[in-house]
C-alpha cells in the first residue's frame, strides 16, 4: 500500500478552471492540517503553476488539458502540475523531475515570470521537468520545511 | 470566483473599489476596466483592495502595469486597505518598496 492518498484532477486549459483547482487543493490541504497561512500560500503557488500550465497547454492546442496530481501524506502535500493532458504515474514522473536550474529553465522563468518566483518562495521544494511539455513538482510540509531524518525519528 | 470593479473619476481623481478574487481569469477584467485611465495626465488614483479575498501574480502584473503608466503620465497610484496576506504578496516580490501601498486599519487621516 502506498504511503499517501492520491487525488488527480484533469481540467480544460482555460483560465476559469484555475480557481477550481485552487479551491480543491485548499480543501485537500486543510484535511492534512495545514495552517490558514500555509493554505493561502498553497493556493497562490498552485494557482501560479496551473496558470502557467493553462497558458502553455492552450498555446499548443485549444482543446488542451491540464493535469494536477496531489499526493497527501501525514506531514506534507506534493503537487504535480503538467501542461500536457496525460495522466501521469505519480512516482515515475516524480523520479524524473530534476532540480530547478536558473540557467536551463531560463525560458520558463521568463514566461512564468513573477509566478515561478512566488512558487519557489511559498513552497518548500520545487522541481521542474521538461519533457512532453512542462511539469512542475512542488512540496509543502505541515509546519514548515523538515529534514527527512527528523520525520522518521518523530514517526518511529 | 468573481471580481467586481467600481471606478469613479472626476477631475483627474480616480477612486476605485475592487472586490472578489484576482487571478488568471479575472485579471483581464480588471486590466480592461483600468485601461481608459492609464493615459490620463497627472491622475491621482486610489484603489481600495480591502475586499479582495485572493490575489496572485496575475493581479500584481495588472497593478504594476497600471502603476507604470500612471507614473509615466506624472500621476500617482495608491493601493489601500491591503490585508496582511496581500501586503505580504507585495513585500515578498519587492513591489512593496516601489509602490505606494497601505495596509488595512492604518489609513484614515
Amino acid at each position: 500500500m502506498r504511503p499517501f492518498d492520491y487525488v488527480e484532477m484533469r481540467v480544460p486549459a482555460k483560465s476559469q478552471y484555475v480557481g477550481v483547482a485552487r479551491l480543491t487543493i485548499s480543501g485537500l490541504a486543510s484535511r492534512i492540517g495545514f495552517s490558514y497561512d500555509d493554505i493561502e500560500d498553497l493556493k497562490i503557488a498552485s494557482s501560479e503553476a496551473v496558470t502557467n500550465a493553462v497558458q502553455h497547454a492552450y498555446s499548443d492546442d485549444e482543446d488542451g488539458e491540464v493535469v494536477i496530481g496531489c499526493a497527501l501524506y501525514g506531514d506534507k502535500i506534493e503537487i504535480m502540475v503538467a501542461d500536457h493532458g496525460q495522466s501521469f504515474d505519480f512516482e515515475e514522473t516524480k523520479a524524473k523531475v530534476g532540480p530547478y536550474h536558473d540557467q536551463a529553465e531560463g525560458e520558463f522563468l521568463r514566461e512564468g515570470g513573477l509566478g515561478l518566483y512566488l512558487i519557489e518562495t511559498l513552497m518548500d521544494e520545487v522541481k521542474v521537468h521538461h519533457q512532453e511539455g512542462v511539469t512542475v513538482f512542488m512540496t509543502k510540509y505541515v509546519g514548515g520545511e523538515q529534514v527527512e531524518e527528523d520525520v522518521e525519528t518523530i514517526s518511529s | 470566483m468573481n471580481i467586481q470593479v467600481d471606478l469613479q473619476e472626476s477631475d483627474k481623481v480616480l477612486k476605485g473599489h475592487i472586490r472578489g478574487e484576482i487571478d488568471a481569469h479575472t485579471a483581464p477584467v480588471l486590466r480592461e476596466k483600468l485601461e481608459p485611465y492609464q493615459n490620463v495626465e497627472s491622475l491621482d488614483a486610489e484603489l481600495d483592495l480591502s475586499d479582495v479575498d485572493y490575489m496572485d501574480s496575475t493581479g500584481l502584473g495588472v497593478f504594476v502595469a497600471f502603476y507604470k503608466s500612471v507614473n509615466s503620465q506624472g500621476g500617482h497610484l495608491k493601493l489601500s486597505g491591503l490585508s496582511a496576506r496581500l501586503k505580504r504578496l507585495f513585500d515578498i516580490t519587492g513591489l512593496g518598496d516601489i509602490m505606494d501601498i497601505e495596509s488595512a486599519g492604518k489609513g484614515g487621516n
